[in-house]
């Protein structure tokens, strides 16, 4: 990272001009960079001081250290939402990778209808969760969506309660969030698939190496650093996650699909606990940052 | 990459691989097709058809339903005035973020100057932090401004947030272009804005046509500042739809929910089909490259 030398020099020697293209790239930076800065680092601070703060219903300067965390984490509920968060996670990123994979592999054997098909897989992503949210509520309504279907087809005593089931909703928001994002996952490892150089393959194959094998020891290996910029993106999707639940469940039945975005929203916009919605952002920029701030760390530093 | 392909003879391969891909294809398509098909029913045709079933007589009277008058909470005005509310937000929105966009990046790769690249690296932070941290305090600040609850409160928080990302994608492209159009451009006595219109700005089609998709599907589909920033009369078509399909009436109209979750994703599934290529790469751009 080379942060001294301009791209440009800009010489002395013509005075005024010069002295004023010297000035205008920052002149121009400068409005944009400090709204972003105020936005992001600015409210990110004010809302630290939030969450030290006894505010409940409206904001209260007053300073009570770190009371609203002790709340929070003598809270069930945001354990609850914690627990959704992890539940979700695992599984989330485990089919949305093993699918992602599988399809951006068997789309790279030369597939004739390849960019319809890529098309397909991929649309989920422009559409918003909460569109996608409610047609899933819908599919898998128990009455008469999917258990309907089930029955006609002869399955008498099927039965799809999930979305109303305390104990199985979460799983619900798994299956939604794997179906719009493995595309998207597809097409990041099909990008790092294309980029794979071919001779190492053809040599790979002359040796007699079979494609399975060729896969599994050369080309995967070798998308390594595909899978954690993935793995990087889709974490940090998940503990974003929001719209889907609030669409899908709503983080119900009761609280059981809590999710800490959901459980934020709650305590700080309907339930009158701005400390304590303050201190789970908090929580929740902390746990986002422990996993973006070293790969944009080594992302910046390899690029020279 | 891509391995040699077996010759044109039959291969048990490439049918259990045509199988899979097909019925991925399928799982893909079909809420899709759930939703079409529902949306052009009607309540009775729900109760005695399937989920698969094709509708017998096929209406659009959901839709219309879903348009102008379906209950959103207490109002029964359907989505209209929300779908409207997204329109009006979103055409300055992405215009304007957009254009900074391209300013940002271009000083950000071809005006170099001691700490931009740190300063790049801070911004680059604020299209990953989760904008849970910046809900309460923004909107004591739009309080502060006056622009509680409007829809050019919204405007203005879409232009910031989407700042980050859009200096991101601008900066990325503009570093590829080579040094040396600026340097001539400087030799012959061009300044600052002039390179940037007449050398730059026309170079930079394909990623302007990127970040405006990216930005428009962004800010379209976004719900999370909508349900917060939002007033009773300025709330985007996201949240418009969730408080239908939310409304607890006596019979589930499930047949208006479709057709208000097509009329909601509609605009970016066409431009989605329309220019999908452009989508993908940012999908790409604003994951892998950092």
């Amino acid at each position: 990272m080379n942060t001294t030398a301009p791209a440009v020099g800009a010489r002395s020697s013509v005075p005024f001009s010069a002295r004023l293209s010297e000035w205008m790239p920052k002149l121009v930076l400068a409005p944009s960079f400090v709204l972003a800065f105020l936005f992001i680092y600015g409210l990110m601070a004010w809302n630290g001081y939030l969450s030290l703060s006894a505010s409940r219903m409206l904001p209260d300067y007053s300073f009570v250290g770190f009371e609203q965390y002790g709340r929070l984490w003598e809270s069930e509920r945001w354990w609850v939402a914690l627990k959704n968060l992890g539940i979700y996670s695992v599984l989330f990123l485990f089919f949305g990778m093993a699918i992602g994979l599988l399809l951006a592999i068997l789309l790279d054997q030369k597939i004739r209808a390849e960019g319809v098909l890529r098309t397909i897989y991929l649309y989920p992503m422009a559409l918003s969760f909460i569109v996608t949210g409610t047609a899933w509520k819908w599919i898998l309504n128990p009455g008469l969506g999917l258990e309907k279907l089930m029955r006609e087809w002869g399955f008498e005593s099927f039965t799809f309660d999930w979305l109303v089931n305390t104990d199985r909703a979460i799983y619900t928001i798994v299956i939604a969030g794997v179906w719009q994002s493995a595309g998207f996952v597809m097409a990041l490892f099909l990008a790092g698939l294309r980029g794979i150089d071919d001779s190492i393959l053809k040599a790979a194959q002359i040796d007699g190496a079979s494609l399975p094998r060729i896969y599994w020891r050369i080309v995967i290996p070798s998308l390594r650093p595909v899978f954690f910029s993935t793995l990087m993106v889709l974490s940090h999707l998940a503990i974003k996650s929001f719209d889907l639940v609030m669409a899908l469940t709503a983080g119900g039945p009761g609280y059981a699909t809590d999710m800490p975005a959901t459980f934020m929203y709650t305590m700080a916009f309907s339930r009158g606990q701005i400390g304590l919605g303050a201190a789970s952002a908090t929580i929740m920029l902390a746990t986002v940052a422990a996993i973006v701030v070293p790969y944009l760390y080594s992302e910046l530093r390899t690029r020279k | 990459m891509s391995p040699a392909a077996a010759p044109s003879r039959f291969d048990w391969h490439r049918l259990a691989l045509w199988s899979v891909l097909l019925l991925f294809a399928a799982v893909f398509l079909l809420p899709m097709y759930v939703m079409v098909t529902t949306s052009l029913k009607d309540m009775e045709q729900i109760r005695q058809g399937n989920l698969l079933s094709l509708p017998t007589s096929p209406s659009f009277d959901a839709w219309s339903k879903a348009w102008s008058h379906a209950c959103t909470g207490v109002d029964c005005g359907g989505l209209k005035p929300f779908f409207m509310n997204s329109v009006v937000m979103v055409i300055p929105a992405v215009l304007i973020s957009t254009l900074l966009g391209a300013i940002n990046g271009y000083v950000l790769s071809k005006w170099r100057f001691r700490g931009s690249e740190v300063i790049f690296a801070l911004m680059l932070f604020g299209v990953f932090m989760p904008m849970q941290v910046v809900l309460l305090p923004m909107s004591q600040v739009l309080g502060w401004l006056g622009m509680a609850s409007s829809l050019w409160g919204l405007v203005a928080v879409h232009i910031i947030a989407g700042l980050a990302s859009t200096t991101l994608f601008f900066r990325n492209y503009y570093v590829g272009l080579p040094d040396e159009l600026v340097k001539a451009a400087m030799l012959d006595g061009a300044g600052f804005w002039r390179i940037f219109w007449r050398i730059i700005v026309p170079l930079s089609t394909p990623i302007t046509v990127v970040t405006l998709i990216w930005q428009f599907t962004n800010i379209w589909n976004d719900f999370l500042y909508g349900i917060v920033f939002s007033g009773a009369d300025s709330k985007p078509i996201t949240v418009g739809l969730n408080n239908l399909a939310n409304t607890t009436s006596s019979v589930k109209e499930y047949n208006v929910d479709m057709a208000a979750a097509m009329i909601a994703g509609l605009p970016t599934l066409f431009v989605y089909i329309v220019a999908g290529k452009y989508f993908v790469r940012g999908l790409t751009a604003g994951a892998v490259k950092g």
